[in-house]
């Protein structure tokens, strides 16, 4: 914990490619993922904003935090994208027919409110909540923020964690109720 | 099992993290549940414990598998010893 607050609070920041995947790319993937709506998209745009934060390192000028730097690379690599896919236009146009004839009444139907359908303010307040969660991860230390991660969000069994870890669950158990804590405080202000 | 019917905080705080994973049996949750009757600072925090697991449920976050981890750091190792 000590070393992500270091980094946090430092007046300038550096950058550590090697570190970019694990610290990054959850939250990288959430952002773009209400974004573009495409898994494959998605991963492809991250990847490439990492080789581009590669080849322009030097420009990093430290002051903005490594993660707000990766994004603005992001944002530029989804326009990028959407750029692309219009100059494609009228390659992938859908079709929708509702004037067939058998089909007379049923869009009617079809276009009534779906009792899982969620607002579009439900949908932008999850993907803050998503990015919020995310950034309060990455203040906890590195370790128990990924067991914390694997139980809780992927919901990986104990047993599991523990082999790959090499801990005993009662170690896990600590490690959680710690996170667990460290996590509750951090998004108390705006979530909780 | 603890048969015992008084928690300390320590157990309780156990159990309640238990309880976000459903990984607490009906009698941890009993007697958690009368724990927290008498003391508020376990009520606060059980209370607390299970609006994080709320608030991450909601979310519905998602993350990258390993491998997919793996993939994006290989293509960002190959790029670096460039």
């Amino acid at each position: 914990m000590n070393e992500s607050l270091y980094n946090q609070h430092m007046p300038s920041h550096s950058l550590h490619p090697e570190t970019w995947v694990d610290r990054y790319s959850d939250y990288l993937y959430n952002y773009t993922i209400v974004r573009v709506n495409d898994h494959i998209v998605a991963q492809d745009l991250i990847s490439e904003t990492f080789l581009a934060g590669l080849k322009s390192k030097k420009n990093f000028k430290g002051n903005a935090s490594e993660r707000t730097w990766l994004i603005a690379i992001l944002k530029r690599k989804i326009i990028d994208h959407y750029r692309k896919k219009n100059s494609k236009k009228g390659q992938a146009e859908v079709h929708i027919n509702y004037t067939d004839d058998d089909m007379e009444g049923d869009w009617l139907e079809e276009r009534v409110k779906d009792p899982y359908y969620k607002s579009a303010e439900d949908k932008l307040e999850n993907s803050e909540l998503r990015l919020a969660i995310l950034e309060c991860l990455d203040t906890l230390d590195e370790r128990h923020a990924a067991i914390f991660k694997m139980k809780t969000i992927d919901n990986f069994d104990t047993e599991a964690i523990c082999n790959e870890y090499n801990i005993t669950p009662s170690n896990l158990w600590v490690i959680i109720h710690r996170a667990r804590k460290a996590m509750a405080n951090c998004l108390e202000k705006n979530w909780l | 099992m603890k048969l015992n019917m008084m928690f300390n905080c320590e157990e309780a705080g156990h159990v309640c993290d238990k309880a976000q994973y459903n990984e607490a049996s009906l009698w941890e949750k009993l007697l958690l549940t009368i724990h927290t009757l008498f003391c508020r600072l376990c009520k606060k925090h059980t209370k607390r414990n299970a609006k994080l697991t709320k608030a991450i449920k909601k979310s519905e976050i998602q993350t990258l598998s390993t491998e997919q981890k793996r993939s994006l750091k290989e293509h960002l190792r190959q790029e670096m010893t460039q």
